[in-house]
């Protein structure tokens, strides 16, 4: 095997060593099961995100819309329709995805600042429907009544209801699918054009790439894995709300892929680590525990613009 | 033969009027400089074949077909490949992966989630071919960004290359190069004209090169084509002479 394939298959081997037992090297200093499943959701989320600000070099500030869609899916088919967890994942993964097709059609010739001003709206057209459609959504109280069911796998049923390990495990699963199948994605051509289109748009316009079309195509993908987190997040809670949608929600996923370093694919999982654990800390010393992050966020950004990873590749490199 | 024949072609921002009636016809196989002086409106005209702007009036026609409407990628498809003036590549990818890109795009694997063995080695043997045609085969692994000037120009001519063109557009091919690297591009374009019979128009503002290269030159001035014809013809002609040879030399 050539050395730099065994290098990443090394590299990879380490970051599933460690996802796989945080909740045992994390529990004396601090962390707990349901922290981990919350790292890992959002770094999900940064990851999918980041297909389109790392790969594709697009800068969508409305993601929270997909993630807040997969949630209130996930959550509404719990409720209403299912008692399969997985199927109410895929109840959330459809309706994030469907709507990312229809809004990326949209906004797919805007770029730069007129992109992200669109996609914000985005965020908050939701935001305001699930604030105010009380009937179905729980509005400002957000969606309860409804629980993540125990998962049943041949003969055995796993527990991910009350076993917080068991659910982390379950996260990790679809971590795996997920991560799996945006690393195929951007190692095909498909995924090299999108860095065509980061690297020079021109160039890539006058090779006879159809850049819109490839951009809806990594919106739509971007969307659907970003939904996928979505519908976690709220079986992590048994809960989703209102602020999902907030373009606050899509400023957090965006600080994280920046924090861990976007242009590398697991980055934006270690700035979710980043992120949430300081939340997790700060919060608890302080209320405004929000100026920290952002200091930190403004070093990085003026300091270190490739993030932690980045930081730590170069190191690696020189 | 006339593989590009360009008919009454105008354009027009505003007030200004950039190109002005210019009608052109290049034959297949044919090495077609343009000069003129600055702001003559040579780049526009590019433009206006290659599908980045539309044209105010006229008519464009490659082999026979009109193909004034089409986008950039209907022009592509039909064999046109341009470069740019300013280099346009993918700074942060290497050699390799520029032609990769150029040659996945040309097989149609563009839009494919994945490739079986045979096309992946069929892209692999067009990337070797671009890669010895330029060049490049050393700096296979390098990042483009960091490469000199002069072979992230070969780079993009490669790139363009690697489309299979029937007809390419150079734009100012040597535009900001020393002696030496201007030598290599030069070289490098007249290999390609020869060996591959390749239609190929370039604007260029060096005249050792153009009266190196070129079949013909067409001279465009203020917007319109003020003479064409062999290098000898043109290094005669005395409105030439007083418009723009006269003031450069």
């Amino acid at each position: 095997m050539a050395p730099a394939a065994r290098m990443r298959l090394l590299k990879l081997a380490v970051i599933w060593v460690v996802l796989l037992t945080a909740p045992y090297w994390s529990a004396p200093i601090g962390g707990y099961p349901a922290l981990c499943s919350r790292v890992v959701i959002l770094g999900m989320a940064a990851m999918a995100f980041n297909l389109l600000l790392g790969f594709t070099g697009i800068m969508s500030f409305g993601h929270a819309a997909f993630f807040g869609l997969g949630a209130y899916g996930a959550g509404l088919a719990l409720k209403f329709a299912t008692s399969s967890t997985i199927l109410a994942i895929i109840a959330g993964v459809l309706l994030g995805t469907i709507a990312g097709a229809l809004l990326g059609a949209l906004v797919v010739r805007r770029r730069g600042v007129y992109f992200a001003m669109v996609t914000i709206a985005f965020g908050q057209i939701f935001y305001f429907i699930a604030f105010r459609w009380n009937t179905l959504t729980g509005g400002d109280d957000g969606l309860r009544g409804f629980a993540r069911q125990p998962v049943g796998i041949g003969r055995w049923l796993l527990d991910i209801q009350h076993n917080d390990i068991l659910f982390y495990d379950f996260v990790l699963v679809v971590l795996a699918v997920v991560a799996g199948l945006m690393g195929l994605l951007l190692q095909s051509p498909f995924g090299r054009t999108l860095l065509a289109i980061r690297e020079n748009e021109r160039r890539a316009r006058f090779l006879g790439i159809a850049v819109d079309l490839h951009i809806w195509l990594a919106f739509v993908a971007s969307c659907l894995f970003v939904a996928c987190a979505g519908a976690l997040y709220a079986c992590l809670n048994n809960f989703a709300d209102p602020t999902l949608f907030n373009y606050n929600m899509s400023g957090t996923i965006v600080i994280m892929a920046v924090l861990g370093g976007f242009r590398a694919f697991w980055g934006p999982m270690l700035g979710a680590a980043v992120f949430v654990v300081m939340q997790d800390y700060l919060s608890s010393m302080m209320q405004n525990w929000m100026w920290a992050v952002g200091l930190i966020f403004m070093a990085v950004v003026l300091f270190f613009p490739r993030g932690i990873l980045g930081v730590l590749r170069r190191r690696a490199s020189a | 033969m006339t593989f590009l024949a360009i008919r009454a072609l105008r354009k027009q921002f505003g007030s200004l009027v950039a190109v002005n009636n210019v009608s052109m016809e290049v034959a297949a196989g044919e090495c077609r400089a343009i000069i003129g002086p600055n702001g003559a409106g040579k780049t526009t005209f590019f433009n206006m074949i290659s599908g980045y702007f539309r044209p105010s009036a006229g008519e464009i026609e490659l082999d026979g077909q009109p193909i004034t409407q089409l986008s950039v990628r209907g022009r592509v498809a039909r064999g046109m490949a341009r470069t740019f003036q300013i280099t346009e590549v993918f700074p942060e990818l290497s050699v390799r992966e520029n032609l990769r890109i150029a040659a996945e795009v040309q097989q149609g694997l563009s839009l494919r989630p994945w490739v079986g063995r045979a096309a992946r080695a069929r892209v692999e043997a067009a990337i070797e071919a671009s890669m010895a045609r330029a060049g490049l085969v050393e700096k296979a692994d390098r990042l483009v960004g960091e490469l000199a000037h002069g072979d992230q120009r070969a780079v993009e001519i490669a790139t363009a290359l690697a489309l299979q063109p029937r007809l390419l557009l150079l734009d100012e091919p040597t535009a900001g190069m020393g002696e030496q690297e201007t030598y290599q591009v030069a070289a490098l374009i007249r290999r390609l004209h020869r060996d591959h019979a390749l239609t190929i128009v370039l604007i260029e503002h060096d005249m050792r090169v153009v009266f190196n290269l070129a079949d013909r030159i067409s001279v465009l001035d203020q917007g319109r084509l003020l003479a064409e014809g062999t290098p000898q013809q043109i290094a005669d002609d005395p409105a030439v002479q007083a418009a723009y040879l006269g003031d450069a030399e």
